[in-house]
């Protein structure tokens, strides 16, 4: 099957939905969809199977439409804009998996538990697992977390160079954090991270993303299993009281670890990266995060790397429930909207010279993490990570540089959260 | 300054607590905000209004009477 009934080609002059970054400037939003943006903040596009989908690039509107219960975030909505049904097959071929094209089900998109859920049922799911988030508890992991780096840098400094790290640091440092809290065991981090990686990637087929979901579904399940007979202090142990209480499912529970699991440490991962690597670019700045005595310069650089490189980069995506007006157009219910938050971090009307990487300016209304009920659930998590990581890195090999030219980093232009597949430093 | 917060919109990201830690508070079974002081005193005032506008989930809302 190469195409569905709805896919009728799309007025001339709509732009192309995903629309990539340009490799010339990896860390910048995709330029087409800038480029329209001086338009208008509310414009159409063409998604991959053909539906016209609104897309949202600017800041204000975009927090008021995250934070508006006229849109719903169902997966299996008739108008969802789905990002990633498309097969990975020959270039230019706009080929649809038959399933993913049907409206009812999930357009492709695998299961992420109240991620995929609108309130009321998205807060009772969310609200039996927020509280391992508050900073309370976040900020009492820190000690754990600082030592834990410091080893990974100790065995960085013991070890060969150059170094990818990727793998040397980025991905095991956040995949420890989050195992550890869920009770999952990290000797099994290959399997996890190779399906995780699966899952996030825009060039699997729907068949390889379902294979690596059910693999993870199946395993977490196990784990909760283990867990429902000897509850520990885990978060596994935390949700499986919820199943003996009746308030959850098992497989609910199985899922809901899924996504923390893979919230937990893929995207932890790719901002440690990119955030070495843009620090690297710009010296004088990395050197501030370096030297700071001040912890509120640290605080600050995190939000501005947060606000600067927007790993989340695939557009939030919901469909009206009701017709919607916003500045100036009107959506109708069972449209697709795509909010844009690397666009709405770059809107100079809250963010002047916004293309402009500066540690010191006040980043805070970022929406790397987005807004409203959905807002990252992890990010108390993953800001504490970052705010250990940025400056341990930097303190500890104060010489640390590519190994490579920029542009011979493989950067993830092919997956939901970007990042960069290896990164080769030195010192 | 009046303040009032709505649990149902909060999203416990937890924000306000960093900015004001003497006007709000987390629950702790699920990091829902807990207003501590609804009418804080004038030096609170720049720290609320801050608190407020990076709420990811626009769950603070301010009023101007005592």
């Amino acid at each position: 099957m190469t195409t569905s009934p709805e896919t009728a080609p799309a007025p001339a002059g709509i732009p192309d939905l995903p629309d990539p970054r340009s490799a010339r400037c990896p860390f910048d939003p995709s330029p087409q969809m800038r480029g329209l943006a001086a338009f208008g903040p509310v414009f159409r596009v063409r998604n991959w199977d053909g539906k016209t989908p609104w897309v949202v690039t600017s800041h204000a509107e975009q927090k008021a439409l995250l934070s508006d219960n006229r849109l719903s975030v169902d997966f299996a909505a008739p108008g969802f804009p789905s990002p990633i049904a498309r097969h990975g097959g020959g270039e230019g071929e706009s080929e649809v998996h038959g399933e993913a094209a049907q409206d009812g089900d999930n357009h492709g998109v695998t299961d992420l538990s109240f991620v995929g859920m609108d309130d009321p049922e998205h807060a009772r799911l969310r609200r039996m697992v927020s509280g391992v988030f508050t900073i309370k508890r976040v900020e009492a992991m820190r000690p754990a977390v600082q030592e834990l780096v410091d080893g990974f840098i100790d065995r960085l400094l013991d070890g060969p160079k150059p170094v990818d790290l990727v793998q040397a640091f980025s991905l095991p440092i956040p995949s420890l954090v989050i195992s550890e809290l869920l009770g999952v065991p990290y000797g099994d981090h290959e399997f996890f991270q190779i399906n995780s990686k699966t899952l996030v990637s825009l060039t699997a087929t729907p068949a390889e993303r379902h294979s690596a979901h059910t693999a993870l579904v199946d395993y977490l399940d196990q784990l909760v299993g283990e867990r429902l007979g000897n509850p520990g202090e885990d978060v596994l142990s935390r949700l499986a009281a919820q199943v003996r209480a009746g308030e959850l499912t098992r497989r609910e529970v199985a899922v809901m670890g899924v996504l923390l699991l893979l919230g937990g440490h893929e995207t932890t991962a790719n901002m440690i990266t990119l955030g070495i690597l843009l620090l690297l670019q710009h010296p004088r700045q990395a050197a501030r995060v370096r030297d700071a005595e001040d912890p509120e310069v640290v605080v600050g650089a995190v939000e501005e790397l947060l606000r600067f490189l927007t790993i989340a980069h695939l557009g939030r995506r919901r469909t009206a429930l009701e017709d919607i007006e916003i500045a100036g157009q009107t959506i109708r219910k069972g449209e697709g909207v795509i909010m844009l938050g690397e666009l709405a971090n770059r809107d100079p009307s809250v963010f002047p010279d916004p293309d402009r990487l500066d540690i010191t300016r006040d980043a805070r209304q970022h929406q790397a993490f987005g807004a409203g009920t959905h807002h990252c659930i992890g990010q108390p998590l993953a800001r504490m990570e970052l705010q250990v990581i940025y400056p341990a890195l930097l303190r500890r090999i104060p010489t640390l540089r590519l190994a490579t030219e920029l542009d011979q980093v493989p950067f993830k232009f092919d997956a939901v959260i970007y990042g960069a597949h290896e990164l080769h430093v030195t010192w | 300054m009046k303040i009032t917060v709505d649990e149902v919109k909060c999203c416990g990201a937890g924000q306000c607590v960093l900015i004001a830690p003497e006007v709000f508070d987390q629950r702790d079974e699920d990091g829902i905000v807990i207003l501590l002081d609804a009418a804080p005193a004038a030096e609170q005032h720049a720290a609320v209004r801050e608190a407020a506008s990076v709420c990811p989930a626009a769950a603070i809302h301010l009023g101007e009477e005592a």
